[in-house]
């Protein structure tokens, strides 16, 4: 009979201890996430996303899908609440710090004028590989968006406000920085010439397919509104064959697709990117290999964070 | 803004004679104890050689002059205290400390040494006399910390004479920086134009403008840090002498 008597919950104030709520015939199998949108409704400045619900002040944050009764509380349940902050989807923040490197590349793609010297206005470059670079970029950033709508399963909902300022001043300012060199007038091309250009070329369709594939590969996953973490497995697709040696292949092949791009621009900038890329991309892929370890007892021990046998 | 690059490294170093239970070996500690005599007793050659070339001419001017390579060798000298952090034997955050060494390196290098027109600044002497007196007072602040027997009085020093000595070294950095700008802008130092091979260019005139502005936010940022910590510091003492 006690499993089904209604349960009260209180939420403190992490930090001052202050009873900010009570909630009163709460049933049982309620979850935090309900949880969240009853204390919202006492509290309508504080959405569900900014909500810290803790056990105690100091611990770690109660996931929605938690479940009352499963909890270690009594008939009243004492939570602690944290702010969050301010709160963006994670897809508006992609969705925003891909569609500006797009847009500002064409804009020194078309040389658009304040730019370069005027006479340079809305002219083209005469070298095709400048024009090759263009398709390859907007592609690159327009794969990333149609991603972001349509194959990413994204576990958390939202980000902290802050981040977006961040992450676009990243992103706006190296795709900036990068177009603005390679669509120069006095754009020297790349010293081995075409030879250099296909090679480079190769490389980075070689690295999209790839990286589009173990997008692809990881979705599968998981299912449809899910939330749940699998070990990732080659699949029939010979592009996801390198789960065998590496734990996050899509940063392996984005790393690859940028130095395809490095190669066929031959721009010193553009390298800087890609080295900078790539310590933030190891730094991720060395904490996923480590909760996947942490997580599942026969995750493959051949397999390295980024690089594979290196890294 | 430089100039004393004390608060942030002293919280470190209260803490590291605090803590009881793990910091560096008795080794790491006779080694800096060592360093930071001999910076001090470095910085303390500059300072009289400073007064001394003074007194012999006279004036102000030029003083650089008879300094210049004892100022270069100690002051290159502390981006070993970068190391002492990524190391771990001395408790202080390597960003930082490397930011504010790297800094002083900067200015004694990239613009000092580098634009031979403005050794003969005034505001040169501006900012080697504030280094100079913050250095000898930091580096023996250490010293003492280190062998547990801390004078007031140089605990009293850093904390209060950074409230002059930090506001004059920036006034110096910022002129001699302002100084070296027609000279850069004139040579192209340090500068790489397009077209080349690596599709990049470099305006080092650009960049140093970029760095004065960057003084803006920074300096009132470390500058009322280290008010706050004076007051942690200094202030309790006070309330002690109160209660008797």
């Amino acid at each position: 009979i006690k499993h089904n008597k209604k349960r009260q919950v209180e939420i403190l104030d992490a930090k001052t201890k202050d009873k900010l709520c009570f909630l009163d015939k709460v049933e049982p199998n309620a979850t935090i996430g309900e949880i969240k949108s009853m204390f919202h409704k006492s509290h309508p400045q504080w959405y569900p996303a900014r909500q810290s619900i803790r056990l105690d002040p100091k611990g770690k944050s109660l996931k929605d899908e938690d479940v009352l009764q499963h909890l270690p509380v009594g008939t009243t349940a004492t939570f602690y609440f944290r702010d969050l902050g301010a709160q963006i989807s994670w897809v508006t923040v992609f969705l925003t710090e891909y569609a500006g490197p797009l847009l500002i590349y064409l804009m020194f793609y078309f040389r658009v004028p304040f730019i370069y010297a005027p006479k340079y206005d809305f002219t083209t470059s005469k070298h095709w590989v400048v024009h090759l670079a263009c398709m390859c970029h907007s592609f690159h950033y327009v794969k990333r968006l149609l991603e972001t709508l349509f194959v990413h399963r994204f576990s958390h909902g939202t980000m902290p406000l802050r981040n977006i300022f961040k992450n676009c001043t990243y992103y706006w300012g190296f795709a900036a920085w990068m177009a603005y060199y390679i669509n120069h007038p006095l754009y020297t091309p790349p010293t081995y010439g075409e030879q250099q250009i296909r090679l480079a070329l190769t490389v980075f369709l070689f690295c999209q397919i790839g990286n589009f594939s173990i997008h692809i590969a990881l979705r599968n996953l998981r299912p449809p509104g899910s939330k749940t973490r699998k070990i990732p497995y080659p699949t029939k697709n010979p592009f996801t064959w390198i789960f065998l040696l590496v734990s996050c292949p899509n940063y392996t092949y984005e790393l690859g697709s940028w130095l395809g791009f490095t190669l066929m621009t031959q721009c010193l900038p553009v390298a800087f990117f890609t080295l900078v890329g790539f310590i933030q991309m190891t730094v991720w892929a060395k904490g996923k290999h480590r909760s996947y370890l942490k997580e599942f007892r026969d995750y493959p021990t051949l397999r390295s964070p980024i690089l594979p046998f290196i890294l | 803004m430089s100039a004393p690059a004390m608060g942030t490294r002293k919280t470190a170093h209260t803490d590291s004679s605090n803590k009881k239970k793990k910091g560096p070996g008795t080794l790491a500690i006779a080694y800096l104890v060592i360093y930071n005599v001999v910076m001090t007793a470095g910085w303390l050659v500059i300072a009289v050689g400073l007064v001394r070339a003074y007194l012999a001419r006279g004036s102000y001017h030029g003083l650089y002059y008879s300094i210049e390579k004892p100022l270069k060798f100690f002051q290159t000298g502390a981006l070993l205290e970068i190391l002492h952090c990524a190391v771990g034997i001395v408790p202080s955050s390597v960003v930082l400390t490397g930011f504010q060494v790297m800094s002083r390196v900067f200015l004694t290098w990239a613009v000092t040494h580098s634009v031979r027109e403005v050794q003969s600044e005034d505001s040169v002497l501006l900012f080697v006399v504030a280094w100079t007196v913050t250095e000898i007072i930091r580096y023996s602040f250490y010293t003492f910390s280190l062998l547990n027997h801390l004078p007031y009085l140089i605990k009293w020093a850093r904390y209060t004479f950074f409230v002059v000595l930090y506001p004059m070294g920036v006034a110096g950095e910022l002129l001699t920086i302002y100084a070296a700008l027609p000279y850069v802008q004139k040579t192209g130092l340090y500068s790489i134009t397009l077209p080349n091979n690596y599709n990049f260019s470099f305006d080092y005139h650009t960049f140093l403008i970029l760095v004065m502005i960057s003084y803006i936010p920074l300096f009132p940022q470390l500058y009322f840090h280290m008010i706050r910590q004076r007051k942690k510091v200094l202030g309790h003492v006070e309330e002690y002498s109160k209660v008797e």
